[in-house]
């Protein structure tokens, strides 16, 4: 069996039936290894942001510290939901026109909230 | 309709409950509910980064009875997918797969989520109260 139905070409690739190999398998956990950490901190950040008022909660997103880690957060959590919600439809939704809608859709507003989400902290920490 | 309509195997309803399954359904469920939940914290910075006014009705959302519900909602979905994301980790790296451990890692993976959300919640109410 092992490699009679396969060219070695197919074989030395290691993409596999969906032609893109382990990539989706392996940026999931990458960015799930991110946010393991990024979680925790993000968490922590806000119980300290609560009894803050405005100008107190601006001036703690804008310590640079605080504004990359924010940014990076944003960008692995919409990037890790992107990739969960897509197996959850490749999963769920059998019909082609909805998975199709579905998934883009999906990505749009995944990419969407990650610009928004960067543009105001962007603006928040180099503001003023 | 699917464009042909063929058997699927018997799904949920045949099959007796057990912790495996109720780990890998929250975890979907948590994670849907956390990609919702990301578009407050997307409206939070936006708020944020516009001004007092519009931070002050972010605020004050977070603080109602629904506001509330939402966030407590949201802290417990994220302890939840947190800890058991980690335990995928720990098996992707190829351990925690005979059943006896996955059964126990499930029982610790959901009770540490209420514990770790509860925990939360007690730092907000402290701060709260202290405040």
């Amino acid at each position: 069996m092992n490699g009679r139905l396969r060219t070695p070409l197919k074989n030395a690739l290691g993409l596999g039936s969906a032609h893109q190999g382990s990539h989706h398998f392996v940026v999931q956990r990458l960015t799930a290894a991110a946010l393991v950490l990024l979680g925790l901190w993000f968490v922590w950040t806000v119980l300290k942001l609560l009894h803050l008022d405005y100008e107190g909660a601006h001036a703690l997103v804008a310590q640079p510290c605080n504004a990359v880690l924010l940014l990076a957060f944003v960008v692995a959590a919409f990037w890790h939901a992107q990739l969960g919600l897509q197996v959850v439809i490749e999963d769920y939704v059998h019909t082609r026109g909805s998975q199709l809608v579905l998934q883009v859709a999906v990505k749009f507003i995944c990419f969407i909230g990650a610009a928004a989400s960067v543009l105001a902290i962007l603006k928040i920490a180099l503001g003023r | 309709m699917p464009a042909n309509a063929r058997p699927l195997s018997p799904h949920l309803s045949i099959y007796r409950w057990q912790i495996q399954m109720v780990t890998s359904i929250l975890h979907r469920a948590t994670g849907i509910a956390l990609a919702a939940g990301t578009i407050l914290l997307v409206v939070a910075l936006l708020a944020l980064a516009s001004g007092p006014q519009a931070y002050a009705q972010v605020a004050a959302f977070c603080g109602s009875w629904f506001g509330t519900l939402l966030l407590v909602g949201w802290t417990w979905s994220l302890a939840y997918h947190l800890l058991n994301g980690i335990r995928h980790l720990w098996q992707d790296l190829g351990y925690g797969y005979l059943p006896a451990q996955f059964v126990r890692n499930g029982w610790i993976v959901s009770i540490g989520s209420v514990l770790l959300a509860g925990l939360v919640w007690a730092c907000v109410l402290a701060q709260r109260g202290g405040a």
